[in-house]
């Protein structure tokens, strides 16, 4: 009679081991870039294609680095956090437009506004393989000596902001 | 307008399932008839919603509405049609949508197919499958939502996953999911026959056909996932052990199990508690497939999305299902069995083996599974348990099994005499020795212990297959009484031996080659030449490819010009491997391209692999041999 029990023993020992792999955040993706220096590249400006922008514009300051298109329903979401970040002046942002249609990436800033210091462009996607970019958007945090230092999937928001980024700003600038 | 249509047939569905289930379970248990009598036309009317659901969310993928979000995140408006299309179930909710969409199907038949079952029982089956249903449209409506529009709409999407851009890819998920939900039948089954407390060999005869169906599907969904992987992923395997065909696998071998019991218990009345516990666990293991793969519980080449929201709703929702169902296993299955005899030489007495290395088979994978994340929570490290550990686990179980299934299908139930079955079986046991050491020896020029193992079992799976029809064909000169059963078990085991003999021949000469090759070079592997012709650039219609020319030569003799690929998906950005295959009923030639080694030279992957189409055609004929048994005469019949 006893033997009958089993089964719903069995499962009951099994459901923690179901709870703790649901509860375990999959969504933080390790980039091996972490701690590195940013991989080269050269790439034209997305305002004047004639002037060529490199990994040394970056240098002596910290940088957000933000990889967008205007297809990307994500990147729409968080232009608006941007706009906001880049009227602060706590950090510079760099946006690298990504297998995008020039026209279309200029009517989206002139229209939505620019919170970009910079931006380039990366027509053929090669410099986004090389950041080892999986889709947008997503940010990279470098510091003035041209290291990675975080990096953020999907749209960036206020709470990821002083969460996830403003701690290294804070610990790297005293 | 059109996803909000889609949006409100999920929700009358999901008004539409719970009155099915409570209608169903309540009016059961009143024997009340009104209620019964509204449980046909509430199937039907929850299936018309869920097409409608379904239907709207495939238009508007077509249409490239990417104000609705899901689409937004996983189409392309430069998408072919056919991969918008099947972008519906490319990611987590459309894949949901797809699952209960084909419950409701299996619903409907099981509404429309059942005039000969009572009506208590009926309305039972169906009242669980109600429910069932209920708490995944619950689950779709309340954390994954296809429908839920973004505002601003953006220009485009972000494309489908590129590995999911193929055509395999396309009808794999559907195949598999019709396998997994049609063990949620033998499921409502087992739960109707324990709620009314009697289980006769009607109900085994009644669930019989739907388990096989089930079944069929299931081992054509792991077959085409198999073939998929091999010819999509790049690497010339056809099985990887993964967490996802893991959860695949296991309510395989469980529902190979109980269709091998329900059959004792349809002939003999026997193993009537176990064959429940097997019918819970098939579609246990089945919704873990669904749950593994969607709350990426484990780490996974092909897991898809991952919330944990989500895996806390599913694992409530696993709570009510396999615990509800195990407690009132726990409180009416004892009352059930019979104390009957068989002798110890029977096929009573195989087919209780076969389950018992099933079951085991199914255990060792699931702790193999499973293993991983067990030392993570207690130390921390992330192993992983690798092919070895599983093919060992496979090679224990599946030995003796073999080996007792040619012995089970030629054995009388109750009792059989030893030397009949020795005389009967003696010439087919002496042949496969015989041709199991010669084949090998003389094509191939080599013999091991696990490979003669391997040859010897297949052959003597298949001669011993073929008895049973001699036998029933020679008895009965003049009569017509070869029965279906008798010819969908031949040929299911039959394709068993196939895919053994594929499988033993494949893993023990398979011969691989990583090679650097320049334009205009050429090398030898297994006695066939490759010859790089040159490369260029492709355009596909979302992607941009580089190909190479290959000229395979045979003795001299021009065989054939392969063209294997490296995409680049134009919208996603992530590369992707076409394979280069010749196929042949005695080996396949497959040839990938690696890297761009500079100086115009590539590194080029060839393999030689001997009777691998015997893998997929083994399985193909397994599955025709289930589906030559559904069609059995004795399941038409009506009752008198």
């Amino acid at each position: 009679m006893k033997k009958k029990y089993a089964p719903i023993i069995v499962f009951v020992l099994m459901l923690p081991i179901f709870f703790v792999g649901l509860s375990r955040n999959k969504s933080e993706l390790p980039s091996p870039l972490i701690g590195k220096i940013v991989p080269a590249f050269v790439l034209p400006s997305l305002i004047d294609p004639a002037v060529m922008i490199n990994q040394a514009n970056f240098n002596g300051r910290f940088v957000l680095f933000n990889v967008w298109a205007t297809w990307c329903a994500g990147c729409r979401e968080e232009h608006e956090f941007l706009m906001e970040l880049s009227a602060r002046d706590e950090i510079s942002i760099i946006g690298l437009n990504w297998r995008d249609n020039r026209n279309d990436a200029l009517n989206w800033l002139i229209t939505l506004g620019n919170p970009y210091e910079l931006s380039v462009e990366d027509k053929l996607g090669r410099t986004a393989i090389d950041w080892g970019v999986y889709g947008a958007p997503e940010t990279f945090l470098i510091n003035p000596q041209g290291v990675i230092l975080y990096k953020h999937l999907g749209p960036l928001t206020e709470r990821d902001w002083t969460l996830n980024f403003m701690p290294f700003l804070v610990t790297e600038q005293t | 307008m059109i996803p909000e249509i889609g949006q409100f047939a999920l929700i009358i569905s999901l008004c539409l399932t719970l009155c099915l289930g409570g209608f169903g379970l309540l009016g059961a248990h009143k024997n009340n008839t009104e209620l019964m009598s509204l449980v046909k036309p509430l199937t039907h009317a929850q299936f018309i919603f869920i097409v409608m659901a379904f239907v709207s969310l495939a238009y508007s993928f077509l249409t490239d509405d990417f104000s609705v979000l899901y689409i937004a995140t996983n189409s392309h408006s430069e998408l072919p049609d056919l991969f918008k299309f099947s972008a519906v179930w490319g990611a987590h909710e459309g894949s949901l949508l797809l699952w209960i969409l084909i419950l409701s199907v299996w619903m409907i038949l099981v509404a429309n197919f059942s005039k000969a079952l009572p009506r208590t029982f009926i309305a039972r089956v169906l009242g669980v499958l109600g429910f069932l249903n209920f708490g995944f449209l619950l689950f779709t409506l309340v954390t994954s939502n296809p429908f839920e529009r973004i505002s601003p709409a953006p220009m485009n999407g972000s494309d489908l996953n590129p590995l999911l851009q193929d055509i395999g890819l396309a009808i794999h998920p559907p195949i598999l999911y019709i396998g997994y939900v049609g063990f949620a039948v033998a499921y409502a089954f087992a739960i109707a026959a324990m709620l009314s407390g009697k289980l006769d060999q009607r109900w085994a005869r009644w669930t019989r056909p739907w388990t096989t169906a089930a079944w069929l599907f299931l081992t054509i969904g792991i077959a085409l996932g198999s073939w998929w992987a091999y010819y999509e992923l790049g690497w010339g395997g056809w099985w990887f052990w993964d967490p996802v065909e893991n959860a695949s696998f296991m309510p395989w071998l469980i529902g190979t199990a109980l269709i091998h019991s329900l059959a004792v218990t349809e002939k003999r009345g026997l193993f009537k508690s176990w064959t429940l516990l097997l019918a819970i666990s098939a579609f246990s293991l089945s919704l873990l497939g669904t749950f593994l793969v969607r709350s990426g519980i484990l780490i996974s080449v092909h897991a898809f999305a991952t919330d944990p929201a989500r895996g806390v709703f599913i694992l409530m929702l696993l709570c009510i299902v396999i615990g509800g169902a195990l407690i009132l296993y726990a409180l009416r299955a004892p009352n059930m069995d019979e104390p009957i005899g068989f002798s110890a030489l029977s096929r009573e007495t195989f087919l209780l083996l076969n389950n018992v290395l099933l079951v085991i088979a199914a255990t060792l994978i699931l702790l193999g599974t499973l293993s991983p994340l067990v030392l993570e929570v207690f130390n921390g490290d992330k192993i992983s348990i690798g092919p070895p550990w599983f093919e060992l686990a496979m090679i224990v179980p599946m030995i003796p099994l073999i080996f007792l299934i040619s012995l089970g299908m030629n054995t009388f139930w109750v009792e059989q005499s030893a030397n009949k079955l020795r005389k009967k079986l003696q010439v087919p046991f002496i042949l496969s020795i015989l041709f199991g050491l010669i084949i090998p020896m003389y094509f191939y020029g080599k013999i091991t212990l696990l490979l003669a193992v391997g040859t010897i079992s297949a052959l003597w799976i298949m001669t011993s297959s073929v008895l049973p029809l001699l036998k029933q064909c020679q008895t009965s000169l003049g009569r017509k009484s070869l029965t279906r059963s008798t010819l969908g078990m031949s040929l299911a085991h039959f394709g068993l031996g196939c895919f053994v003999f594929g499988v033993t021949i494949v893993s023990a000469f398979n011969i691989e080659a990583d090679r650097r090759l320049s334009p205009g070079e050429s090398i030898f592997v297994a006695g066939y030449q490759y010859q790089l012709r040159g490369l260029k650039d492709v355009e596909g219609p979302n992607y941009q490819a580089i190909e190479a020319e290959i000229d395979i030569f045979k003795n001299g003799n021009f065989l054939t010009q392969l063209r294997p690929q490296k995409r680049t998906y134009r919208v996603q950005k992530s590369p992707m491997t076409e394979a280069g295959i010749v196929a042949g009923w005695n080996r396949d030639l497959f040839v990938a391209l690696g890297e761009d080694l500079g100086d115009g030279s590539w590194s080029i992957r060839i393999q030689y692999k001997p009777m691998i189409r015997w893998i997929w055609f083994g399985c193909f004929i397994m599955a025709l041999g289930g589906l030559v048994a559904i069609t059995d005469r004795r399941y038409r019949r009506q009752p008198s």
